[in-house]
């Protein structure tokens, strides 16, 4: 396995942060996952944030940066190619009506591109979850087609309903919640990957993968009722090293 | 049980946070002042976890429908009792029927009203801060009700500790930031030596500063905050996130608020003079 050049940095008294190179791409972050789960296996008091090119550990202590720093430097040395990170694949369907999508038209005729294209476009790849933030369970995906990059609007709105996909330069992503937002938003997803009522209320990790499905509004309203009612669940896949 | 005829401007119940869901993009929550909060839950026997409520600017009216104690620490909001002044950093022994409201802000921003037992209101993910969409309120209304856990039998103590938290200090006492160095000598020196006023931006989730720096191109790809970062935006504005900011963001970290720092910035408020003290 390559091993990177990392930079071990103080983050206040009581968290220390890692950096990776600055670079999006999937080889960085699996090494960031195999290296937190090192961690993890060495000492579990602190939380650890993964993000594209970075982990973030926290704790609720002050901690003694130059000690904490050489023991990891001694666990990144280690060689624990070995370690499996578990990841998951999770279908999650979108609904692309223009009701929903308020700016598909709009973003159609910029973008040259007609409506069936853009939704091909969108549901075909298998997206990366680089960074879970901003909003609880609020996912920043890599891998959207390039055809597809476009800025985000000049004016934020105030309120985007909850559910809401939409596209924002390079990324895409769900509203988790009803939020303020600068997206183009180009559909709706009925289901919640945040959901408090859930014993796990976010079942989506930094480097799961994302595949979204086209269904039509009345199997978007099917599914907002599968979801208020508890009986709806994601399908989901385990995924190993070898296929990811 | 505690019924709320006013609600204040922004009154929430808040324990000392949410943890262990960052990853998952929750922010933390928690009391502002953890330093007020904490010594409140203290004076009356509880554990410094338990959960109060955190009242800012102006206070509300409750109408309490049994006995407990109470103690308010943090900001002096002229509290009373039945009408009559009562003081921050005693403990009171409320009868039923009582009515706890407040007066004039006179010092500070924020205060902390712990009951005998803490507040008993909903758990989510592991905390009792109220933090919206994630439980069901976000901030006090009038007409609702508070209820208060089984209390224990506690002896006030007669000697009551002091607090050390001196709310007119404007000295923040910070770390370096993870791109403190992006800064050069000169950029560094406006940084530290710089007075500078709160905005009216100005919540639960982030304090900016009016003056405006140099503008900047550096960016970093999205990655952790912490309550207390202080951001840097390409604009050249600061940005110190509070408690309930996201946990993730792109703008460069440059400075660190210690604790006693986050609580005290907490009880700042619209135009107050702040200065930032390099601990090394």
């Amino acid at each position: 396995m390559d091993k990177f050049k990392l930079e071990y940095r103080q983050y206040g008294n009581k968290a220390l942060l890692i950096e990776w190179p600055r670079m999006v791409n999937e080889a960085i972050l699996n090494d960031i996952l195999k290296f937190k789960n090192a961690i993890l296996q060495e000492i579990d008091t602190f939380e650890l944030i993964p993000a594209y090119n970075s982990l973030t550990l926290i704790s609720t202590t002050p901690i003694d940066f130059k000690s904490l720093t050489s023991r990891l430097k001694k666990v990144y040395k280690q060689n624990y190619t070995f370690e499996k990170i578990q990841k998951k694949l999770w279908h999650i369907p979108v609904c692309y009506d223009l009701d929903f999508g308020i700016d598909l038209e709009a973003f159609s005729l910029e973008k040259k591109l007609n409506i069936e294209e853009i939704i091909k476009f969108h549901s075909e790849p298998l997206y990366t979850i680089y960074c879970i933030g901003f909003l609880p369970g609020f996912m920043y995906l890599g891998g959207l087609n390039k055809t597809l990059h476009h800025p985000r609007r000049g004016v934020p709105r105030l309120q985007i309903p909850q559910g809401s996909v939409g596209i924002g330069g390079e990324q895409t992503g769900i509203y988790p919640q009803e939020s303020p937002g600068g997206w183009n938003i180009i559909g709706n997803s009925p289901v919640k990957v945040f959901n408090t009522n859930n014993e796990n209320p976010c079942g989506v990790s930094v480097g799961d993968k994302i595949k979204f499905y086209p269904i039509n509004k009345d199997e978007h309203e099917l599914i907002t009722i599968q979801v208020a009612a508890g009986i709806f669940h994601l399908k989901t896949y385990e995924l190993d090293d070898t296929n990811t | 049980m505690i019924q709320i005829h006013k609600p204040g401007f922004y009154s929430s119940i808040q324990d000392l946070g949410r943890f262990e869901y960052r990853d998952k993009g929750v922010p933390i929550s928690g009391v502002m002042d953890m330093i007020s909060a904490k010594f409140a839950n203290k004076l009356i026997g509880n554990p410094e976890k338990a959960a109060v409520l955190e009242i800012t600017m102006t206070g509300p009216e409750l109408e309490f429908n049994e006995e407990t104690l109470i103690a308010i620490s943090g900001a002096i909001i002229s509290p009373k009792l039945n009408g009559n002044d009562i003081y921050n950093d005693e403990v009171y022994h409320i009868k039923k029927g009582d009515m706890i409201s407040f007066g004039k802000l006179k010092n500070g921003f924020r205060c902390y009203l712990a009951v005998q037992g803490g507040f008993k209101t909903e758990t989510v993910l592991g905390s009792k801060s109220w933090y919206v969409s994630l439980t069901n309120y976000s901030h006090l209304q009038r007409g609702k009700t508070l209820e208060i856990a089984k209390r224990k039998e506690y002896k006030v103590k007669e000697h009551l500790p002091g607090m050390n938290h001196d709310f007119n200090n404007k000295e923040l006492e910070v770390y370096k930031g993870p791109e403190f160095n992006l800064l050069s000598k000169d950029q560094v020196n406006q940084v530290l030596s710089g007075i500078f006023n709160v905005a009216k931006e100005n919540s639960r989730m982030a304090y900016q500063l009016k003056q405006q720096l140099f503008p900047h191109k550096y960016s970093i790809l999205t990655s952790s905050t912490l309550p207390g970062t202080v951001q840097f935006t390409p604009a050249g504005k600061l940005i110190i996130l509070m408690k309930d900011a996201q946990t993730t963001g792109g703008y460069p970290r440059i400075l660190q608020l210690t604790e006693e720092a986050i609580a005290l910035l907490a009880q700042k408020r619209t135009d107050e003079e702040i200065i930032f003290s390099l601990k090394e």
